[in-house]
């Protein structure tokens, strides 16, 4: 074990990648010489040379196209769209393409892409780079979607994407990259679509993902001092969704709570709702509740942005009301 | 005023256990509407009435076993001719129902479990909800009572195998049977039913068995007095095809309940009345008329790969139609052999009612409607 950054640990997973595997290569803006936006790929075009870590022009749509192509030509290209404000450029090709070739050629052709992007916000980067929409991708069939929220997990889950035969998206969170935890080097790849309690409770479950869960953990230390008991499920995988998981909790707390950064209309929290309805409704003695970004684009200034994410405080409220009593 | 009874579910059934009341004093009920439920050998039964009116009195707790007969209600009957109406009292507009009680699904669930009715209890949960940890307080306040009904029994398999061994006992003493067996080329039936499965949606597929409760209940009608129930001394006759189904349940025993108008009804509906009916007997919830409603019992062991059996005859009905599996076997067909899908279809039937000559008319008449699966 040894104490890493989120940023250094997938840049650990990137190097062995690259190492281990020649049809490995990196590509997107700034990844090379500027060693990536938020500085991932730092020292790898150094490594690696300009054949495997490759800069590419502004044009997304045109290098996550690339990927698809390199993918389907039996090289394993692992591409970075610097936020998922920018991915939008290249929907097109994720969702027509990538998501489609496997079932559109009866099982003949498969696209082994790795898609990475940083997500959310938090860091004071304004609407345009900021926004959480990796519930916009759990949302189509044909790809998976990961969501390391440990340093362990950027790690783990980079890998586990590597291995599969089809394209996976691992949303990155940007506030995430400076935080450190324990990583094995040794370790192999995370299993994709296994959520993991973090935390065992009894009194409610807090469902979330991403740059929530240390939010959700720190609501559950200060729950604690109350002499509530939080079970924290850490989703990890988006799609495909971990109900087993997520209904095991709810069977045993009988209260849930929904954390999400995506906005609440048509949130991931919401499908994540529906599932405990669908399969926990007998096991409920509370209505579900979410706790997501306020419906607004979101602000520059430091404190509108604080008070348009979730927040360990407005989480622990949350829980509150829901385990509040009248009698 | 009618009264409504603790009803006869069953050949031998002498008692039942009032579980719990569906209706309160002051409610409408209508025909057909489920009041009461009932718990027999047969497991719950939910039990419908057969008048139109108001719920007048309740006269029977729930908890309380009666014999069958016994007067659980009485029900204020809508007046049936206009003129003889009493003239409108100026009454007060009936109050608006109250709200449903809020009670969350895990405490509803467990209520049920431990049999409390979770409207009596106080709610504490934010709004007065009633949450699980009320019913674990009423639960243990309560009284322990011996008469406290379960609110969803198990079916007592004791008491199930005691009541078919009372009816069949009566059966083979008092009915004198015959039996006849046919055997039935399937070739067009099967042919049909897979070009038909074909076109259906998957969750509109038929099962065969339905094409043979369907061949059977038309077939019927050419043999009405095979459709009848025998009143002690004498047989009669039934207007419409009732169709009891003879359904295994997982722990042991069966029931036969009745799907109603199986002549009547398009291949799809049967199936789906026949799904529905399945799942009921085997969950609870089958309805008082199913189980007293059949003039003919359908039985199969096909699905056991039984190719024939020779049922007993259900009292009071006076016939049992039963089905082996479907098996390829060599057949001549136009004076060649070659394999061939058949089933063997057999008729228990009582002597009092009918002579084999009209037992056979019988199974000639559901072999000839199964040459002409697209009829059925």
């Amino acid at each position: 074990m040894k104490k890493m950054t989120y940023r250094e640990a997938a840049r650990s997973a990137l190097r062995d990648a690259l190492r281990g595997d020649p049809r490995v290569f990196l590509m997107g803006e700034d990844v090379g010489r500027y060693g990536g936006a938020f500085a991932v790929s730092h020292g790898l075009l150094d490594e690696f040379g300009p054949d495997r870590v490759r800069d590419t022009p502004l044009s997304e749509s045109t290098f996550v196209g690339a990927g698809i192509g390199a993918a389907l030509g039996g090289m394993r290209p692992i591409v970075e769209v610097m936020t998922v404000n920018f991915s939008l450029l290249a929907l097109d090709q994720i969702v027509n393409n990538a998501a489609t070739l496997r079932h559109m050629s009866g099982g003949q052709f498969s696209v082994p892409l790795v898609v990475r992007m940083a997500t959310g916000g938090g860091r004071q980067l304004a609407a345009q780079h900021s926004h959480s929409l990796e519930g916009w991708y759990a949302h189509i069939p044909g790809i998976k979607v990961v969501t390391p929220a440990t340093a362990a997990d950027a790690r783990g889950l980079l890998l586990a994407a590597l291995r599969d035969p089809d394209p996976v998206f691992v949303f990155e969170h940007a506030f995430l990259y400076p935080s450190e935890g324990e990583v094995d080097e040794a370790a192999g790849p995370a299993e994709i679509g296994r959520a993991l309690v973090r935390r065992p409770g009894r009194d409610l479950t807090v469902v979330t993902y991403g740059g929530c869960l240390p939010k959700a953990l720190e609501a559950a230390d200060t729950l604690a001092t109350d002499g509530i008991e939080t079970e924290v499920i850490d989703l990890r995988t988006l799609r495909p969704l971990d109900t087993a998981t997520i209904l095991a909790s709810v069977a045993k707390t009988h209260r849930a709570l929904v954390v999400d950064e995506g906005w609440r209309t048509g949130s991931f929290a919401a499908e994540v709702m529906a599932r405990i309805v669908e399969g926990g409704f007998y096991d409920l003695d509370a209505p579900v509740q979410r706790v997501c970004s306020a419906e607004v684009p979101l602000p520059y200034a430091k404190h509108m942005e604080d008070a348009a994410l979730p927040q360990a405080a407005t989480i622990a409220a949350a829980a509150h009301a829901l385990l509040r009593r009248d009698g | 005023m009618a009264e409504f009874v603790m009803p006869i579910l069953g050949a031998d059934m002498t008692a039942g256990t009032l579980v719990a009341w569906r209706k309160q004093p002051g409610d409408r009920v209508t025909r057909g509407d489920v009041i009461a439920e009932v718990e027999t050998e047969k497991g719950l039964i939910d039990v419908e009435v057969f008048a139109a009116g108001v719920l007048e009195r309740i006269l029977v707790a729930p908890g309380a076993t009666v014999p069958t007969g016994t007067v659980l209600a009485i029900i204020r009957e809508d007046a049936t001719d206009g003129a003889a109406a009493p003239p409108a009292p100026s009454v007060t507009p009936p109050a608006p129902p109250p709200a449903r009680a809020r009670v969350s699904p895990l405490a509803r669930k467990l209520a049920a479990q431990v049999g409390i009715d979770p409207t009596t209890v106080h709610g504490t949960g934010a709004g007065g909800v009633v949450t699980r940890e009320d019913v674990e307080h009423a639960a243990a306040a309560r009284v322990p009572s011996p008469a406290a009904p379960p609110a969803r029994p198990a079916i007592d398999l004791s008491r199930m195998r005691q009541t078919i061994a009372a009816a069949m006992t009566r059966a083979k003493r008092e009915i004198p049977h015959y039996y006849l067996a046919h055997t039935i080329d399937m070739h067009r039936a099967t042919t049909w039913l897979a070009g038909e499965n074909a076109r259906r949606p998957v969750t509109d597929r038929l099962l065969y068995g339905v094409l043979l409760i369907k061949a059977v209940a038309l077939g019927l009608r050419e043999v009405p007095e095979l459709n009848a129930r025998w009143r002690g001394d004498r047989v009669e006759a039934s207007a419409g095809v009732h169709v009891g189904v003879a359904i295994s349940l997982r722990g042991g025993g069966l029931v036969a309940p009745a799907l109603h108008d199986a002549d009547r009804q398009p291949l799809g509906d049967l199936m789906r009345a026949l799904r529905d009916l399945t799942q009921r007997a085997r969950t609870g919830g089958l309805r008082s008329s199913e189980l007293s409603d059949p003039t003919i019992t359908v039985t199969s062991l096909g699905e056991r790969g039984i190719e024939s059996v020779f049922g007993i005859v259900y009292p009071p009905q006076v016939a049992i139609v039963g089905f082996g599996a479907i098996v390829t076997r060599p057949w001549v067909v136009d004076g060649m052999i070659g394999p061939r899908p058949v089933v063997t279809a057999t008729l228990s039937a009582d002597h009092r009612v009918s002579d084999g000559h009209r037992g056979g008319l019988l199974l000639t008449a559901v072999e000839r409607l199964l040459q002409s699966p697209e009829t059925l």
